[in-house]
């Protein structure tokens, strides 16, 4: 989508990433989506008078890692408490971090070459999670409030972005590759359907060149087609307003999925003064050189490295192939085909496999080991295996488990013996005399046909390759 | 009075046992509890059954606490699991937490017997106990004046012998005021030494447990055996707990004492007279003292009064209605938060959380708890430059001896100026105690206060025992 002539979105985006530790920031019950309600649950985290936060260094790492892998100033920083009421906040107040956060001033380079600044990737608490039941379906109006305080402190790390972004396919592009890094560095599962991963985005529109217009807030996008759809309409609504003669009022709006369209939510005149200050309860948060440099050393290679990693091994890749190499990345799937491109597997057939049978796998890979992908493909370039018998053995063992080898033979894809194939393709010969004739001669395109009938007299098992090998060498001899 | 030490002691060797104490413990209460409403809530089967447990280690030849069978009362804002937990305040009323405080854990583990929760000022804020939602407690000593505040409770329940040593906390002067108030030794801590965990918070970072006895020596065992590093308590010092008790007669010898003029200005005469006293006793004692002054600490209390109110409107905002305590139904959930922190807090606790919810605001920030934080810094560094030139220092627990009923409870700046000299120690996150040293023309007590760096205790509590032997106890 493009706006009317001459105007331009400005878009920033903030990043709410639940953190992958095995307990919450302050307290030591399990961080679990999923489990029975109010069972990973204590006197911490559920703010009962008298109990105290420590904060979980699990965290810190993760949100380090997170910093670095951001380009980030990782520095000594501290907590405020933000003030404000909400049921399922038990405290009443939020522990997060205000003016000294821990990670700030980074940036994040996307796949076509544009570069998104980090204002700061800062620690804090998640809420419990209300279900309002009858009326209105919504906190005030509804007949019930239920409150799951499960996710009551988890560890969240909030990215924001400088107002970097000027299309919603780039806040797309830069919401997906910040997935990407939060998944590599084990920060987050990326998991957006479970919540793990929930997006704001700041959107104002301006004339092309002028300073910045008023911005309204659009509160948890969850999906990156919602993110998408919402700042699409969002800027649209904002220029056919300023064209109209209007203005923009600076507000909080909520998208509303099913109807597509963003609504008030509130006005800034109604913004909540949360009375930030020092959270006393915690200590100043100064990871020492030493953690940091040993955080830094671990971190592993983020996706932009990992594609052009991956591209360096294609000669003259075609743009579908980079796509490819993308996707790769993007579902964690590029050591399955370096390591397959290791052991010998051409890299277009190691990516396509990948790409296709791995990717299509409900179950992930969990069941299949690097080194049996790569022992597939093989057997396949090998011509041991047709490239449908490749395509059926790997699934089988995405879904199942086992060997190469044994599956093969289970589902009875012996391959064919030369002798075999040789016998085969002679009787085919003599059968087709005509067909011959005109191969011999030189009609390339009849080598289809007998693969073809070679196929249908072996019911598929025959390798292509093999069979023009022999068609070659007939006509060579003949 | 037995002390603990005598207590455990012979709790230990079978001369008597805990649950003869026990008992002694409740008569004391049933005799007079009424009469000055010491105790909120009774545990006594709890505490019959802690006292057992003791006595059968004792029979069975194991080793018992350094509390063994001493009968103790805690301020009902700790935390005791299964025990009632009110804070003196309508909006906790009913709740018994799941789980206790540390120093809870750690007094039951040393072998004392916890008779139960005792009134305060609602959430500690008061001087007097006045503001309990639960009428006031009466000093023991004078039933027709108050026993001091916010621990007035506990203070009360040692000086009427109810039980031998309590807990309360201090944040402004908590311990100290009710300690003088009521004629008893009391220590506010430095900062850090006792875990806060299971303290229900007033004010987060002024906060501080601390002990209750009728002499030195029993408030020293007693902080030793809360102190010490707790994992649960982020800002809780990472050392053990500190030998206290072993240094209680190690004297003043040699000792630089400060003698703070702004510690003692606007005292009535008596406290000055008493200040004075003490003051040649630890000169006669081998103490060389040196006039000092001290500024800062006459801002002390208006920086608390926005400091303290601050941190207490963001403590107390989970009192809600939501999850526990009162709840009064409202046709929307903002409704009922609104009607039940109506009904649930009295009007100390909305004043403070009113005054603290505006010093935050924003506009107000800078002007109020911004300055504030300074005039604590400023605190802070003019402590430390006298603690260079001196050993510790000494002045007022209070300006007066205790006060009527009434007398200062409908003017809220007389009533705070009770802990004009108490104050810039919890600001300064240092050390303080109050000792008893003579007596008003009333016959009523006169607190001391020797006032130390942080980690000072075991000086203090030896500087208060000569003071404490000079009055022949």
């Amino acid at each position: 989508m493009a706006l009317p002539d001459g105007w331009e979105m400005v878009i920033g985006l903030e990043v709410h990433t639940e953190l992958k530790t095995a307990t919450k920031l302050f307290c030591g019950c399990a961080n679990m989506f999923g489990d029975e309600p109010n069972t990973n649950i204590c006197p911490v985290c559920l703010g009962l008078p008298g109990a105290l936060p420590v904060l979980n260094e699990r965290a810190v790492e993760l949100a380090m890692a997170l910093g670095f892998a951001l380009h980030c100033t990782v520095a000594p920083s501290t907590f405020h408490r933000k003030n404000y009421f909400y049921p399922d906040m038990p405290k009443d107040f939020q522990i997060s971090q205000y003016d000294l956060p821990i990670n700030s001033n980074g940036y994040l380079d996307l796949p076509d070459g544009s570069r998104v600044g980090i204002e700061r990737a800062h620690l804090e608490e998640d809420t419990g999670k209300s279900t309002h039941l009858g009326g209105s379906g919504r906190l005030q109006g509804a007949d019930r409030s239920l409150i799951d305080y499960n996710r009551s402190g988890v560890p969240l790390v909030e990215i924001v972005s400088a107002p970097d972004i000027r299309s919603a396919a780039q806040a797309r592009a830069y919401a997906a590759e910040l997935r990407g890094i939060l998944i590599a560095t084990g920060a987050s599962d990326g998991r957006m359907e479970e919540g793990s991963m929930r997006m704001d985005a700041n959107v104002s529109v301006r004339k092309s060149g002028a300073p910045y217009g008023t911005r309204c807030e659009i509160k948890n996008l969850n999906s990156l087609r919602s993110l998408v759809r919402a700042i699409e309409y969002e800027a649209l609504r904002q220029v056919e307003l300023l064209e109209d003669g209007g203005v923009v009022r600076q507000e909080t709006r909520h998208w509303d999925e099913n109807l597509g369209e963003t609504s008030t939510l509130r006005v800034k005149e109604e913004a909540e003064d949360y009375r930030y200050f020092r959270e006393p309860d915690l200590v100043d948060l100064a990871p020492s050189d030493e953690w940091q440099s040993r955080v830094r050393a671990a971190l592993p290679p983020m996706p932009a490295e990992r594609r052009t990693t991956l591209a360096a091994k294609l000669s003259d890749p075609t743009e579908q192939q980079l796509d490819a190499v993308t996707l790769a990345v993007d579902l964690d799937l590029d050591a399955y085909v370096l390591f397959a491109y290791a052991k010998g597997v051409e890299m277009p057939l190691a990516l396509n496999r990948a790409t296709n049978e791995l990717a299509a796998s409900e179950v992930g890979v969990v069941n299949l080991s690097p080194e049996n992908f790569a022992e597939t493909l093989l057997m396949e370039q090998r011509g041991e295996l047709s490239a449908t018998q490749a395509k059926t053995v790997l699934s089988d063992i995405l879904a199942n488990g086992g060997e190469p080898k044994a599956v093969a033979a289970a589902k009875g894809f012996e391959q064919l013996s030369e002798d075999s194939l040789v016998a085969t393709v002679t009787g085919l010969i003599e059968a087709h005399a005509d067909e011959w004739g005109r191969y011999r001669d030189g009609d390339d395109k009849l080598a289809q046909f007998f693969i073809g009938q070679v196929m249908k007299a072996t019911k598929g098992q025959a390798n292509g390759k093999a069979v023009i090998e022999i068609l070659v060498q007939r006509r060579a001899g003949s | 009075m037995t002390s603990a030490i005598s207590i455990a002691r012979e709790v230990a060797s079978g001369a008597t046992s805990a649950e003869a104490q026990l008992e002694k413990s409740l008569e004391a209460i049933a005799a007079r509890n009424d009469e000055l409403n010491v105790f909120l809530y009774l545990d006594e089967e709890g505490a019959r059954a802690q006292a057992r447990a003791v006595d059968e280690k004792v029979r069975a030849g194991e080793p018992v606490g350094p509390l063994a069978g001493v009968p103790i009362a805690l301020k009902d804002n700790l935390c005791q699991r299964g025990v009632p937990t009110t804070c003196s305040s309508r909006i906790l009323e009913g709740w018994r937490p799941p789980y206790s405080a540390t120093v809870v854990e750690r007094v039951l583990a040393a072998g004392a017997v916890a008779v139960g929760k005792t009134n305060l000022d609602e959430f500690a804020m008061g001087s007097s106990t006045e503001t309990s939602a639960f009428g006031p407690t009466r000093n023991p000593l004078d039933p027709s004046r108050v026993p001091g505040g916010s621990s007035g409770g506990s203070a009360a329940a040692v000086a009427a012998q109810m039980t031998t040593i309590s807990l309360g906390s201090d944040t402004g002067g908590s311990i100290r005021q009710p300690a003088a108030l009521c004629g008893l030794v009391g220590m506010k801590p430095t900062y850090g030494l006792v875990s806060r965990y299971g303290l229900i918070a007033f004010s987060s970072s002024l906060d501080q447990i601390g002990p209750f006895a009728a002499n030195v020596a029993d408030a020293a065992l007693l902080l030793e055996v809360i102190a010490g590093h707790d994992p649960k308590d982020s800002t809780s010092l990472p050392e053990p707990s500190p030998s206290l008790l072993a240094h209680v007669n190690d004297g003043v010898a040699g000792k630089r004492v400060g003698v703070v003029r702004e510690l003692i200005e606007g005292a009535d005469d008596e406290v000055v007279a008493a200040v004075n006293a003490a003051v040649a006793v630890l000169r006669d004692a081998g103490a060389e003292i040196v006039e000092l002054s001290i500024p800062e600490t006459r801002l002390g209390l208006s920086a608390y009064y926005l400091l303290a109110p601050a941190e207490a409107s963001s403590n107390l905002a989970r009192f809600d209605g939501v999850r526990y305590g009162l709840r009064v139904d409202a046709e929307d959930v903002t409704a009922m938060n609104e009607a039940t922190r109506t009904l649930g807090f009295g009007a100390e606790v909305k004043r403070r959380i009113m005054l603290g919810t505006y010093a935050l605001s924003a506009g107000y920030y800078d002007a109020y708890y911004g300055q504030a934080l300074k005039v604590r810094t400023q605190m802070i560094h003019a402590f430390r430059e006298a603690y260079q030139k001196v050993d510790f220092l000494i002045g007022a627990t209070t300006p007066s001896v205790a006060f009527k009923f009434g007398e200062k409870s409908d003017n809220p700046m007389a009533m705070y100026l009770s802990d004009v000299f108490t104050i810039p120690t919890n600001l300064a996150g240092e050390a303080a105690v109050s000792v008893p040293f003579g007596h008003g023309a009333s016959g009523l007590p006169i607190g001391v206060q020797l006032l130390g760096p942080g980690r000072s205790e075991a000086m203090l509590f030896a500087g208060a025992r000569v003071l404490e032997v000079a009055e022949g106890r």
